[in-house]
């Protein structure tokens, strides 16, 4: 659904996004990571059609969106940054508005309000004005606008920012649930979301992707996964360290394996050592390895790193 | 057509639920009447026309006009509903177009309920309704070319008051290059040629058939392409900030 070849996007001297390429079929979703300020945001905007970008091509549905940009926006919900929205509005009115900019009219225009307020849980405030809203319910207001058409296509800049844990958890569960048969892009730098509701996680870092695959291949880049923590009475580094290398965790042992791709057998290896030396097992963990690592480890720039 | 109705009617009904609107009609009313029958010596004059009140109109709209074109762009980019409004199914000029007239809408409400002007010419005395209504036309016009460089303005900035104040200054170059005191001062040192090229340019020149009650087809040309061009201008400027 969602073609994106070499996108170049320039400020200036500075590029703010640098070749960037990948794509997302109907039933992906597409979790957008990266620091703030690494493109994520100028990324979205051209392929929501409103920056041109310096170079390159973004295809929507077929739709070159440079070329013939209202038949491309038209496939497209767009979630922007802060889920603007015209303050002095109702939010029926606002509802009703996008509607009829989606060229909904009529019985389907009511139809269609009907069914974002209520995804949206929207029925009780339809008839306040947006600016006497709580910020959740703000965000809702702007989600239910780019629901309205229910586009094949959805864009969400942030979805999740300055919610509370439990929005948050609706609106990923939202999100998982548009995204069985929808194309769906959402930026985010909460990586526990990735978790939560993507099919497919890329990183960008200063305009550039820096990894790309699904949450699960991302985790596996950790040095941490593969890992086993040991927490036992009786054991000791120096018998361990013939497994691999051993960090003392303050009581308890993390032993890395020397190949990653032999992970599996280490945790074999340390069941064996433990009944072998008789020591008590208070607790042991196999690491599947941490996102946040990972994101830190390709997103600072080399003389940060430790 | 359907998108620039509906966005029209939504900056038409924006307007009207904030206060300020009916704030502006107050104060143009107020303004207008004051200016023609105390500033304008109205009943002194002696004469049936409405004169005394078309007279004021380019003065009047130089502060009027860009208090309702200020917000028309800065706002919509201050709060972030540019980037909405663009990515919807709408070309950009749909849209400029939109807000030019919902805007352009509400100044004819305006300049509409000054119609106890025109009763009181008519109730005092008997004058050629012909010229008040050609005087009406261009004063809609007048409005008209005010508000298109005020959307203009407003697109360059985020900040209403700044768009406010440049547009006054465009404003009053449009009024005061073909003020006659200027003209006169022109005249001094300048070719006459000169003095009638850039006294073209206002709307000042352009207006004064309407008040006699002639609407010229080169008054109407020159209206229609200030408000032409400063939209197009409008939009390159849109299309500047998209650009980055």
């Amino acid at each position: 659904m969602i073609r994106i070849e070499n996108l170049v996007k320039t400020f200036g001297a500075k590029r703010a996004v640098d070749g960037i390429s990948f794509g997302v079929e109907r039933g992906e979703v597409l979790g957008f990571l990266g620091p703030n300020g690494a493109g994520k945001s100028t990324t979205m905007r051209m392929v929501t059609g409103f920056m041109p970008p310096t170079a390159g091509r973004v295809t929507i549905g077929g739709h070159d969106v440079a070329e013939s940009p209202l038949e491309a926006k038209r496939l497209i919900g767009y979630l922007p940054e802060n889920a603007a929205s015209y303050p002095d509005m109702t939010v029926r009115g606002f509802l009703e508005f996008a509607a009829e900019l989606r060229g909904l009219r009529g019985s389907q225009k009511k139809q269609a309000v009907g069914r974002v307020v209520e995804r949206c849980f929207l029925q009780g405030v339809l008839r306040q004005s947006i600016d006497t809203l709580s910020k959740g319910y703000k965000h809702r207001t702007c989600l239910a606008q780019a629901l309205i058409h229910d586009p094949d296509v959805l864009i969400m800049d942030e979805p999740t920012d300055g919610l509370d844990p439990n929005q948050k958890h609706e609106v990923r569960n939202l999100i998982r649930e548009l995204g069985r048969n929808k194309a769906i892009v959402f930026s985010t730098h909460i990586l526990e979301e990735v978790d939560a509701a993507c099919t497919r996680a890329i990183i960008i870092d200063r305009g550039r992707i820096v990894a790309n695959g699904t949450p699960e291949e991302l985790r596996a880049m950790s040095d941490l996964s593969g890992a086993v923590t040991l927490s036992a009475h009786g054991a000791n580094a120096e018998k361990l360290s013939a497994l691999g290398r051993v960090e003392d965790l303050n009581g308890a042992f993390r032993i890395y394996p020397r190949d990653k791709s032999r992970a599996a057998d280490l945790a074999q290896d340390v069941v064996e050592l433990v009944s072998r030396e008789g020591w008590k097992v208070e607790g042991m963990f196999s690491e599947r390895g941490e996102l946040d690592e990972v994101f830190r480890r390709i997103t600072l720039p080399d003389t940060v790193k430790r | 057509m359907r998108p620039i109705l509906t966005i029209a009617k939504r900056e038409l009904v924006a307007n009207f639920t904030s206060p300020v609107a009916y704030v502006f009609l107050v104060i143009f009313l107020l303004l207008t009447g004051f200016f023609t029958f105390t500033a304008g010596n109205f009943f002194e004059r002696g004469e049936a026309s409405l004169a005394a009140f078309f007279g004021w109109h380019p003065w009047l709209y130089l502060v009027l006009v860009p208090a309702v074109g200020m917000r028309v762009w800065a706002e919509e980019r201050r709060s972030g509903t540019l980037e909405l409004l663009l990515t919807m199914p709408v070309a950009p000029w749909q849209a400029i177009v939109a807000k030019f007239l919902a805007s352009w809408v509400f100044l004819l409400l305006a300049l509409v309920l000054t119609f106890p002007a025109i009763v009181t010419v008519n109730v005092l005395g008997d004058p050629d309704n012909g010229i008040i209504a050609a005087g009406y036309v261009g004063s809609f016009l007048l409005a008209g070319a005010y508000l298109a460089v005020s959307c203009m303005t407003s697109a360059m900035t985020r900040n209403q008051v700044v768009a406010f104040i440049l547009s006054v200054v465009v404003c009053l170059f449009l009024v005061l290059a073909g003020f006659n005191p200027v003209t006169d001062l022109m005249t001094r040192w300048a070719s006459p040629a000169l003095v009638d090229t850039v006294a073209a340019f206002s709307v000042v020149t352009h207006f004064d058939g309407f008040q006699r009650g002639v609407i010229d087809a080169r008054d109407l040309v020159y209206f229609l392409s200030v408000i032409g061009f400063a939209l197009f201008a409008t939009g390159v400027i849109i299309r500047g900030h998209r650009a980055g």
